[in-house]
């Protein structure tokens, strides 16, 4: 009954989503608060039936119910409890089954806590969340649906991809699928605007915070992919330029233009249009990046299974709001009310900037992307990998880093360029003794990498200098010092934290790259090796059984000049249902730096082919990112208006404009 | 029946949702919302916001001007053009929605729901299924096995659990599976030449019945345990026919049927196997009677399958042993009937190699290719 029950669940739920497309419209049109307030009970009614659905789905694959097909592919009665719970969207129809479910949240968000919004753009903007829900209703149930049964149910399932058997799959996809969902939001906002043809203040007022989220959402999410292919996928590599990869950083680099865009738009009601498409491009890619990883255009560890009918329905849907958004903009766009001036030098003109760079940014990836999947249709194959990225993304980032410590400091409506950079000199010192350090210490690897350290450096000192400058730190007396940071808005320590973040991430990336070293042999008992200063001995090969697995266990004493560290056990596990094995590496960490251990095949002769890399700094990679979403959530915890107080045009500037 | 009556109470809800905002009069609250989204709520919270900076002295006084100045422009401007939204209700359209809820819901959801779902199928919770399989749930022969074999990748030295479970595998077809469960047999049982037998058995039954040499070393080692093991001395003589030692294989046999006891439920197999090499004296035909009358009997399909089924036990047989000039020709020519020139052009290519180290073989290959149409 749970299966059946939950299948109904979820075609009620699409019943609803097509009644909450239509009715609150119609309202809309005859300003009827009546039907214009259906849209509010049908969204809350929604997220109550997905919700039943989804504890449906995951009941059954606790209880292993055989009888269901999902189930039976996807599960195995002797798996650990929480692959149990996460192997429910660790498969495709599953996962589309949370995509709708946190749409259904984020609308149902929207309907309990949208009070504040004025009654017909919350209508339009739920009416818009309907048709995305109803599309991908009809998508789950016609083509994926996760609640078909099997009529004779075998008695074990054929369990779960024991790549996808661990924790990162607890977290990983949900808090993706939370970013890109919530960019679905601010994409239902712009839509609702251009339909009604005016943006007002609520509507900024709105569009920034869920922004936020879905960022913080997806900064996460994206780290936590990274840090798992990392230590799950046996080769100590942590981005690919692999076109999944691609697919969730494409929306992060939009999304990131947005939240800045939708910045200056609340504050200083300008980049209305801007903001909107930016809305509707954000929304596109998250959509693109479904299509990329659902349809089996790409074969991957994402891509669970590949069907031609999934692929060319998710691109319909595809077609369908990408098109209607980006033609209904062509129409309307015009229609809105522009917003306020700015001075080309100043706070406005840094953000313009910043989003100016992140979209080339974004258009480089999504031209690596696309072009080998357009070439492969001509029977071409290419691949595009990290030459290209060095070449184009790369300088693109490094400007765009260049100017992060410029932009929180300068005025709003006019600056005063050389005023920041007097101001930022500290900063740039910094960057450039960091250089000269690292030249003069480090041997071998790239000459730019000194420099990119350096550009870390700076970028860090520059968020440290913001919150100096606002605090008066070195002006003024301690305790007045302290009044100011305790006053200070949180956002202007979100925003600090967030600039550090990506020069924490900088430093890491370039360190990995350039100083890494790596150590590839077969082993026997008791041999040594010798990889940057530490000594690994093998201690010897063990087996053991698990839950739904047999691991053979490397065990390996790791010692730093004479001394024992710690014991590492890296292991390489089969998986008999699945007639498959994972690489288990062990980590080490000291520091921010990870030695790594990963087995090979093992020979007969009781040797066993061994990786061992040491990574210095590695862990800043995933630091930086953390950073910036915590400094999202900071900005988050700031209920604050927003408001962008200008520089007066004539008067004297004594003190800086907190934000 | 309870299934339909959540499914009813399930679209009882669904439907209210819709119901219940539209029987709401659209009055007091909804006036009070209405305010409160405005853009001009907005702006004066806006202008709120900028006094409260002011006294925290995060702001300057002259920015707080400039900043008041600009949104009371704001305000001014939203003020004047808030576009009049009387609330109005118009009935026919709530009365439309209304019935949409009542009926097309329903429909809708029932609609779609019936060609997709099963409501007559019961859950069938694992914990639930295995209390109840004994008490008169038909498990079929399939689910079993799956029992065994998990039963056995917990315990995996429980002999006597694989002896139970090569025989069952081998029936149902898996016969990789079933080699290793007799290998894994003979470990934890010991040796014998009965287990030894039938791990060969497997592994030929795994290779298209052909006794490779890896089942051949099976029976051998089966026969040096027992020199009077049926199976292992059927198979051996197997071994010789197929490697076209006719009599070798005759004497094998003729052997195992002088010691055999009169009853025993394999003697005519090994008399028919016997006729077949010509034991008897008699010249072998092509095919034995019983196949061929079989073969009339077939259509044209099952002839070809079964035709192909030889033809590639041949190929099998001269990748392992490919000393027999002969098997090589009639392989090519197969081949050639089937009309499958590519194939008939790699068969003797690969006959020449095996062929290369002996002259006189050579010879006669190439002269039996050139008859065949096929010259070098």
């Amino acid at each position: 009954m749970i299966a059946e029950a939950g299948h109904y669940a979820l075609v009620l739920a699409l019943a609803l989503a097509l009644i909450q497309s239509i009715v609150p419209l119609i309202g809309a049109r005859l300003h009827d608060a009546a039907l214009m307030n259906v849209a509010r009970s049908t969204a809350l009614a929604q997220l109550l039936f997905v919700g039943a659905s989804f504890i449906a789905l995951v009941t059954l694959h606790v209880n292993s119910d055989f009888s269901v097909a999902n189930v039976y592919e996807n599960s195995h009665s002797m798996k650990p409890l929480i692959y149990k719970i996460t192997g429910v969207w660790g498969n495709h129809e599953g996962s589309m089954l949370l995509w709708v479910s946190i749409l259904a949240l984020f609308g149902g968000l929207v309907a309990a806590f949208g009070n504040n919004l004025p009654l017909s753009l919350r209508a339009h903007v739920l009416a818009v969340q309907a048709w995305i829900a109803s599309a991908f209703y009809l998508f789950i149930l016609m083509t994926s649906n996760p609640f078909l049964r099997i009529v004779n149910p075998p008695i074990e399932g054929r369990d779960l991809n024991p790549v996808l058997q661990d924790i990162g799959l607890a977290v990983h996809p949900p808090m993706l699928y939370l970013g890109y969902v919530g960019f679905s939001i601010s994409f239902s906002f712009a839509i609702a605007a251009l339909m009604e043809g005016r943006i007002d203040a609520a509507w900024a007022r709105w569009v920034r915070p869920w922004t936020l989220v879905a960022w913080i959402f997806l900064t996460l999410g994206i780290a936590m992919g990274s840090y798992w292919a990392y230590y799950e996928l046996g080769w100590g590599g942590w981005w690919f330029w692999d076109p999944v990869e691609n697919a969730s950083l494409m929306p992060w680099l939009a999304g990131t233009a947005l939240l800045h865009s939708a910045l200056v738009m609340e504050k200083r009601n300008a980049l209305k249009v801007w903001t909107i498409l930016l809305s509707i491009l954000t929304f596109s890619l998250s959509l693109l990046g479904t299509f990329l990883v659902r349809s089996g255009v790409i074969t991957s560890v994402h891509a669970f299974a590949t069907d031609p009918t999934r692929g060319v329905f998710i691109l319909l849907i595809l077609c369908l709001f990408i098109g209607g958004g980006l033609s209904l903009f062509a129409g309307r766009a015009t229609s809105l009310k522009q917003g306020g001036l700015f001075a080309p030098i100043s706070r406005e003109g840094a953000l313009v900037l910043n989003n100016l760079l992140l979209s080339v940014a974004c258009a480089v990836v999504l031209f690596g992307t696309l072009y080998p999947l357009a070439m492969e249709a001509l029977d071409l194959k290419i691949s595009v990998g990290a030459p290209f990225y060095n070449l184009t993304f790369a300088p693109l980032f490094a400007l765009l880093l260049l100017a992060v410590p410029f932009g929180p400091m300068m005025a709003w409506k006019r600056g005063d360029l050389l005023g920041v950079t007097q101001r930022l000199l500290a900063a740039g010192v910094a960057g450039l003794v960091a250089v000269a350090i690292v030249w003069g210490w480090a041997s071998g690897g790239s000459t730019l990498a000194p420099l990119a350290i350096g550009l870390g450096i700076f970028v860090i000192a520059g968020a440290v200098t913001d919150i100096v400058e606002r605090t008066g730190l070195v002006r003024l007396p301690f305790a007045t010092v302290l009044h100011r940071a305790r006053g200070l808005p949180r956002s202007a320590w979100g925003t600090a934290f967030a600039h550090a973040g990506l020069g924490v991430a900088l430093i890491g990336i370039v360190c990995e790259t350039t100083w890494n070293s790596e150590y590839i042999a077969t082993m026997k008992q008791n041999d040594v090796a010798h990889v940057a200063g530490y000594d690994l001995k093998l201690d010897g090969l063990f087996q053991r059984q698990g839950p739904n697995f047999r691991e053979m266990i490397a065990e390996f004493n790791v010692s730093r000049d004479g001394e024992t560290i710690s014991v590492m056990t890296p292991s390489k596990r089969s998986f008999t249902t699945r007639g498959s094995s994972t690489t288990e590496a062990a980590l080490l960490t000291r520091g921010a730096s990870q030695l790594y251990v990963s087995l090979g095949d093992a020979t007969t002769e009781g040797s066993i082919a061994v990786r061992i890399y040491h990574k210095p700094l590695v862990l800043m990679i995933w630091w930086g990112p953390v950073l910036m979403a915590f400094g999202g959530m900071l900005s988050l915890s700031d209920r604050r208006l927003r408001v962008g107080a200008p520089k007066p045009a004539r008067a004297k500037q004594r003190l800086q404009p907190a934000e | 029946m309870t299934l339909w009556f959540v499914f009813a109470l399930m679209t009882v809800a669904a439907i209210f949702a819709v119901l219940w905002p539209l029987g709401r009069g659209a009055g007091a609250e909804n006036q009070g919302s209405q305010n409160q989204g405005s853009e001009v709520a907005v702006y004066k919270d806006q202008l709120a916001e900028i006094e409260r900076d002011l006294a925290a002295g995060l702001i300057a006084a002259p920015e707080a001007e400039a900043a008041r100045v600009e949104i009371s422009r704001r305000l001014l401007a939203a003020a004047g053009s808030e576009p009049a939204m009387a609330p109005k209700s118009s009935l026919k359209w709530r009365r439309v929605a209304a019935v949409l809820a009542l009926v097309g819901l329903p429909l809708v959801a029932i609609g779609i729901y019936m060609p997709l779902g099963s409501p007559l199928l019961r859950d069938f919770p694992l914990a639930q299924r295995e209390r109840g399989s004994g008490s008169g749930m038909a498990q079929s022969l399939e689910n079993l096995v799956v029992q065994v074999e998990q039963h056995l990748e917990k315990n995996p030295t429980d002999g006597r659990g694989w002896n139970v479970l090569a025989p069952v595998l081998e029936r149902l077809g898996r016969f990789d599976d079933a080699v290793r469960a007799y290998r894994n047999s003979l470990t934890y049982n010991g040796e014998s030449a009965e287990r030894r037998s039938d791990l060969g058995e497997a592994i030929a039954a795994a290779a298209n019945g052909v006794v490779t040499a890896e089942a051949k070393g099976e029976f051998e080692r089966a026969h040096a345990l027992d020199a009077g093991d049926p199976k292992a001395n059927y198979f051996l003589g197997l071994a010789a026919e197929q490697d076209g030692r006719k009599d070798d294989a005759a004497n094998i046999w003729r052997a195992l049927l002088a010691k055999a006891p009169a009853d025993a439920p394999w003697r005519p197999l090994v008399q028919t196997s016997l006729a077949r090499v010509g034991g008897d004296g008699v010249t072998m035909p092509a095919l034995s009677d019983e196949t061929i009358a079989a073969s009339k009997d077939m259509n044209a399909g099952d002839r070809n399958a079964m035709v192909r089924g030889m033809v590639e036990r041949l190929a099998t047989r001269l990748k392992q042993n490919g000393d027999d000039v002969e098997g090589w020709l009639r392989l090519v020519r197969a081949y050639l009937v089937m009309g499958d020139r590519d194939k008939a052009m790699g068969a003797s290519t690969d006959a020449r190699q095996a062929v290369a180290n002996d002259a006189a073989r050579l010879r006669q290959l190439n002269e039996g290719l050139k008859t065949l149409g096929l010259d070098g």
